[in-house]
């Protein structure tokens, strides 16, 4: 082939050009446009973002159909994930109005990149349960049960919050568990019990609430030890779009309505 | 070069520098001054140690089984030929975590197979590294086939035909004429096998579990530890690539020859 394209084949190149032009930005209004276009027709369009710890999960959505009965025109979103997880996504830039955390130990990594407005807020925690198989089939009543042979157990790997809390637990009960698996998140967890897979797992009071009769919780005393309860801490984003709006979403989480549907899911309040 | 039109140039460098670019990233955020003490890690070790070792049991694993299925795929004449082929390909275009599903459904204690072996023989099989070789040889199996297939009908039957002709057993035929000739795409396949056993993450987690040094393999751990030692996970995610390229090197020369 020649260097100087002929006129025929620029044409044809042209229109090839375009046509790979075109689907190109198709691929990327496809991948990228879901959020722009709706929010357009709302008159007053407040979205409220809130990046919340997956153990919220069921908690924040009933109380954001609450407030946003209350609050007309304001649509709140959600990004639940691993409070690490949202805490560096916070860190990095990703828009958010308000973070709330499963540990306190995540929030300090926002407020120290100067992400969060004032002092975040403790309002609820939660404590370890083991969640065993309906009706106890193993017999599990303590911590060192989950030890004796023919016992499988599974607990969150310690790197996350719900596994350092078991390690916390672990050295108040002076016992060591040999876990067949060390799960990312307390959800993990609570499906190796789900599905029979392990006797016993180390998950939180509100896990076993939401898994509604799938599996039991078995109370142990270490669970309310120091460092084995688990904070939970709320605060305002630093760059947040409306500070006021979410301001008033943390005070509503904190206050009267926040603490009765928290203290419905299992959490104990402040 | 001259054969290619220019308009090309530019999607193809974008489609490159696509891959290219996040992975030097890559590079660029890594801690050098800690890299050697982060891949030297007693949880580095253990999952290095364990994710070369369970990727060779799952690449031998692929040859005896996924071989044989190549050539009855490739030379045989069975009915439902296509149905066939499209069950073991499945694989390639689920997501991982599928697969660790239906496995653990399958061999889980409470599934019908994982039942039996469990009230049985008190065996257990999720949670062992057995749990991750088939998990990986599940998602991993399919690249083995395919390659191995495509060499196959590309070499043709003529010459195991002449070796019929002059006497040879089937199974002489197999081992004198088929395999030599198909060495290549064997080999090619089989690495392709191992690499792919090597970047598995959500079949093992789903189905194995993610333990220290038996179920925790470089993924599961990278994973894990981009929750709270992003410098550790970035550490161990450039070991994988080096392995990585050194696999894509090896298999790739071989293609040239």
């Amino acid at each position: 082939m020649s260097t100087q394209p002929s006129p025929r084949t620029a044409r044809r190149s042209a229109v090839l050009v375009a046509a790979l032009a075109a689907l190109l930005g198709l691929a990327l209004a496809a991948c990228g446009g879901s959020g722009s276009s709706d929010q357009a027709q709302q008159d007053p369009p407040k979205t409220l973002t809130v990046s919340a710890a997956a153990s919220l999960t069921e908690v924040y959505q009933g109380l954001a159909q609450q407030f946003q009965a209350a609050n007309p025109g304001v649509t709140v979103k959600f990004n639940f994930g691993g409070s690490d997880q949202l805490a560096q996504q916070v860190v990095q830039g990703a828009p958010a109005d308000v973070l709330a955390t499963a540990s306190t130990k995540t929030m300090q990594t926002a407020v120290q990149a100067g992400k969060i407005q004032g002092e975040p807020v403790v309002y609820a925690t939660n404590k370890l349960q083991i969640a065993v198989a309906p009706n106890n089939p193993k017999q599990v009543a303590q911590l060192a049960d989950l030890t004796k042979p023919g016992v499988t157990s599974v607990v969150c790997a310690p790197a996350v919050p719900c596994g350092a809390a078991a390690v916390a637990a672990e050295k108040a009960a002076n016992v060591t568990l040999k876990p067949v698996s060390e799960e990312q998140d307390v959800k993990g967890v609570l499906t190796r019990v789900e599905t029979g897979n392990a006797d016993g797992g180390l998950v939180y009071v509100t896990d076993v609430k939401s898994a509604a009769g799938k599996v039991t919780g078995v109370d142990f005393p270490q669970a309310s030890a120091q460092g084995v309860t688990q904070s939970y801490p709320i605060g305002v984003v630093t760059g947040s779009a409306d500070p006021q709006l979410a301001q008033s979403w943390v005070s509503f989480v904190t206050g009267p309505q926040g603490k009765a549907a928290l203290q419905q899911a299992g959490f104990t309040t402040k | 070069m001259s054969g290619v039109p220019r308009v090309l140039w530019v999607p193809a460098a974008l489609a490159w520098l696509l891959v290219a670019v996040p992975v030097a990233g890559l590079i660029v955020r890594v801690d050098l001054s800690n890299f050697f003490g982060l891949v030297t890690s007693p949880a580095a070790l253990a999952a290095l140690w364990l994710s070369l070792k369970t990727g060779l049991a799952t690449m031998v694993c692929c040859l005896v089984l996924g071989g044989p299925l190549a050539i009855v795929l490739a030379r045989s004449h069975l009915p439902g030929l296509p149905f066939i082929r499209s069950v073991v390909l499945l694989p390639l275009v689920l997501p991982p975590v599928v697969g660790g599903l239906t496995l653990l459904f399958l061999l889980g204690r409470t599934g019908p197979v994982g039942g039996f072996l469990y009230d049985r023989f008190d065996i257990t099989v999720p949670f062992s590294t057995t749990a991750v070789v088939l998990a990986q040889t599940f998602v991993a199996m399919p690249f083995l086939v395919v390659s191995l297939e495509g060499s196959l009908r590309t070499a043709g039957e003529r010459y195991e035909a002449v070796a019929a002709t002059l006497g040879a057993s089937p199974v002489t035929t197999l081992w004198r004429v088929t395999v030599p000739v198909v060495l290549p795409g064997l080999l090619s396949g089989s690495v392709l096998a191992f690499a792919r056993a090597l970047g598995e993450f959500g079949a093992t987690i789903t189905f194995a579990g993610s333990l220290q040094g038996t179920t925790r393999t470089l993924p599961l751990l990278i994973y894990l530890q981009s929750q709270d030692d992003i410098d550790g996970a970035v550490a161990m995610s450039l070991v994988l690539v080096v392995i990585a390229i050194v696999v894509i090197v090896v298999s790739r020369t071989r293609d040239l020859r």
